[in-house]
């Protein structure tokens, strides 16, 4: 059971969405901005190509041998002090995550902003043990406030406007109804630092992490990741397997590329390496599960982001740095937002990982939800081929239909047998054509022709006509 | 230059005006053209559903019926762009692959064929409007498809060429996805038609056939002036196309 997943009802929830003006001005206001940005940053470095070219080659490198990294990771993270805890789901994940808490004595928590940590459902989890984790991102601590995930992988409150926000305060923390954005952050940061100051435990993500040097790398604007990370007690960092990276000095690409990916800026405010805990903070105590010396990675008919390294077309999705720039520039994207996708991951990354990391039957409309144009692939700093994946799991959507006569897979059967020979191709399009005063009304064609004008079939067809014109 | 069409499934069956258009610009630019009646369609609705092996059975039909032409030249970039992506759908035959590579290698799109391949940009035509480009998706980011159109439309007498600050953008066709998830993709059609009619024109035109059914569709039904039309036959046809187009009775 995977909490929050609703990619099942991405039909209604998009249809929701379109109806919904001041998202869609928010999301479009907000993604020109962002896309102006990073176009600017980017036309500034000519090696921009090689860059992606680069940072593509590194992880699909790592990927296919990831097995070695992550074991030399594990490895030198412990050397310098770090505890390693293999977790195999969502489940083991939050169950290790709540142990240590406990043992920590269940002290006050704060979070920095973490997708991994959304996708294992930590949060819900922690409350579910009557704890209070804190968010300090300001968009995620927006969300929390709101009751609702992130609708953006960067910019977690990308939907809302500044007057929906005001409201939102004034109805939680009792401030003014007309705050001014100036107010509204010196709300945040006035009750942010507090809970720094009483926090015993801080909980992050991973952006990049380092196997020859067993250390992991988090980028931010906010300072809020730095005090997470050192005022409390414990630091508890959640990483994915697929954030590994082999080399320290391959970092500079990434922090050359994900910056300008995720907002145009050249550099985040902040870039923290953690290469084991600071010089007197000890480690939290070992647990017993799946976390002790030569521990191996979890089986892979247990993990999802495992099972999918097998595939050379569909690891490429763990290429993935969550910079969100395919969100950004997805015409999809800009007219539903983030919360139709049903679950964490939104936009064209979210169609492609939703369904291998939930699982097709959870997410089969998702797939189709691309016009397959190309502005993600072309936007993705590590060129993942989202077009491409997404192709390959519609078909996997389709068979999960159970290739039903109408499905898709019936359909594209019966398509290319008619299209092999000239000869069967003008059947089925005399069909077509006879059919054509009935077909208006039925299935696809009402689809197309609810809001749109049907385009009709040709008297004669083109060949009909070149033939007497070449006569 | 004898030219081979494909004029692909679409033109073939809904607007066979284009590839008649096509032909037109051909001849104009001093070409012989021929149309081989064996071929059918490119493989992209298949290929685009994830249904590689249907896809392949497909161009391979059209591989048969146009690799023995001296060069092929298609009124659709999405098509064209198709047939460079054989290389890759035909990875694991070599014969095909190498016959598929070999197809694409001489494949053109119509407006990319007569700029950059003939260098022909002057057609002798006059269209007296308002027109603005729609750069599709896969003629854009696949084949580069951008200054070859702009410059024909540069050479025709009496055209001015609005440029739309959303030209870019993606119209929501998508084949399946048109369908599929009908909403959304008239939500998409219908921010780039705001934009339009904003820009006072008169006709919308581009190189794919179906993206111009997205937006034509959608045009009529808001009950708009504005005309969407396959750029061979606005240059081709001229005014002629255009009256047409706009006496095309209600359905």
């Amino acid at each position: 059971m995977i909490h929050g997943l609703k990619a099942r009802e991405f039909d209604r929830l998009s249809r929701e969405a379109l109806g919904d003006d001041i998202q869609r001005g928010a999301i479009g206001k907000a993604t020109d901005l962002i896309r102006g940005r990073r176009g600017a940053a980017v036309a500034r470095l000519p090696e921009w190509e090689e860059l992606r070219e680069r940072a593509r080659a590194v992880k699909a490198h790592t990927l296919a041998r990831l097995d070695h990294y992550l074991l030399q990771f594990v490895e030198r993270a412990e050397a310098a002090g770090v505890v390693v805890h293999w977790a195999s789901d969502a489940t083991d994940a939050t169950e290790i995550i709540t142990g240590l808490v406990a043992e920590a004595g269940e002290r006050p928590i704060v979070k920095a902003k973490s997708m991994v940590t959304e996708e294992i459902g930590l949060n819900h989890a922690l409350e579910a043990r009557g704890l209070r984790p804190v968010e300090t991102d300001l968009g995620e601590w927006i969300q929390q406030l709101a009751g609702e995930p992130p609708s953006h992988i960067i910019v977690p409150a990308i939907h809302k406007t500044q007057a929906q926000i005001a409201r939102l305060f004034a109805e939680q923390l009792g401030s003014a109804e007309d705050a001014s954005a100036e107010e509204l952050t010196a709300i945040a940061r006035r009750i942010l630092r507090q809970e720094f100051a009483d926090a015993a435990i801080g909980i992050s993500g991973v952006n990049f992490a380092v196997a020859e040097t067993g250390s992991f790398l988090l980028l931010e604007n906010e300072g809020n990741i730095r005090l997470t990370t050192s005022l409390p007690r414990l630091h508890l960092a959640v990483m994915g397997i697929e954030k590994l990276v082999p080399r320290l000095s391959d970092l500079e690409v990434f922090l050359r590329l994900l910056p300008r990916s995720g907002t145009g800026q050249h550099l985040t405010s902040y870039q923290s390496i953690f290469t084991g805990p600071a010089p007197g903070r000890g480690a939290a105590p070992r647990r017993g599960r799946g976390g002790g010396p030569g521990g191996a990675p979890p089986p892979a008919r247990r993990h999802r982001r495992r099972a999918l390294v097998g595939d050379e077309l569909r690891r490429s999705s763990l290429q993935c740095i969550r910079c969100g720039a395919c969100l950004n520039v997805c015409p999809v994207y800009r007219q539903i937002g983030g919360h139709a996708y049903g679950w964490v991951y939104p936009g064209p990354i979210g169609a492609v990982l939703t369904p291998q990391l939930a699982g097709i039957h959870e997410a089969k409309a998702l797939p189709l939800a691309s016009s397959l144009g190309g502005a993600c692939e072309e936007g993705c700093p590590v060129k993942i081929a989202l077009p491409e994946v997404l192709r390959d799991l519609g078909r996997e959507a389709g068979e999960a239909q159970g290739e039903a006569p109408g499905g898709e897979g019936f359909g594209c059967g019966r398509w290319a047998w008619f299209m092999r020979t000239p000869r069967r191709y003008r059947w089925a399009l005399r069909l077509a054509r006879l059919g054509f005063p009935l077909g208006k009304r039925l299935g696809p064609f009402r689809r197309w022709a609810e809001q749109r004008e049907l385009p009709r079939p040709a008297a004669r067809s083109f060949r009909d006509q070149w033939k007497e014109r070449s006569r | 230059m004898r030219v081979s069409l494909f004029v692909t499934c679409l033109v073939d069956q809904l607007r066979p005006e284009v590839g008649l258009a096509t032909a037109e610009l051909l001849e104009r630019a001093g070409c012989s053209v021929e149309f081989d009646p064996r071929q059918t369609c490119c493989g992209q609705p298949a290929f685009n559903s994830g249904y590689r092996s249907e896809a392949r059975a497909v161009a391979r039909t059209l591989i048969e019926a146009l690799e023995g032409a001296e060069a092929v030249v298609t009124p659709s970039g999405s098509c064209c762009a198709m047939t460079r992506r054989y290389r890759e759908l035909f990875a694991g035959e070599p014969e095909w692959r190498a016959r598929g590579e070999a197809l694409a290698a001489k494949t053109f799109e119509l407006a990319a064929f007569l700029v950059d391949r003939l260098e022909v940009t002057a057609l002798g035509a006059r269209v007296a409007q308002r027109v603005s480009w729609h750069d599709s998706c896969h003629g854009l980011r696949e084949l580069g498809l951008r200054a070859a159109p702009r410059a024909l439309l540069a050479r025709v007498a009496g055209l001015e060429l609005v440029e739309a600050g959303l030209r870019e953008e993606c119209c929501g066709f998508g084949g399946t996805f048109a369908v599929k998830h009908d909403a959304i993709s008239v939500a998409m059609a219908d921010r780039k038609i705001d934009e339009l009619e904003s820009l006072g024109i008169d006709v919308v035109t581009g190189a794919d056939l179906s993206c111009l059914m997205q937006l034509g569709g959608r045009l009529e039904r808001r009950g708009s002036r504005i005309r969407a039309l396959h750029f061979a036959e606005l240059i081709a046809g001229g005014l002629p196309a255009l009256a047409a187009a706009a006496e095309e009775p209600a359905r």
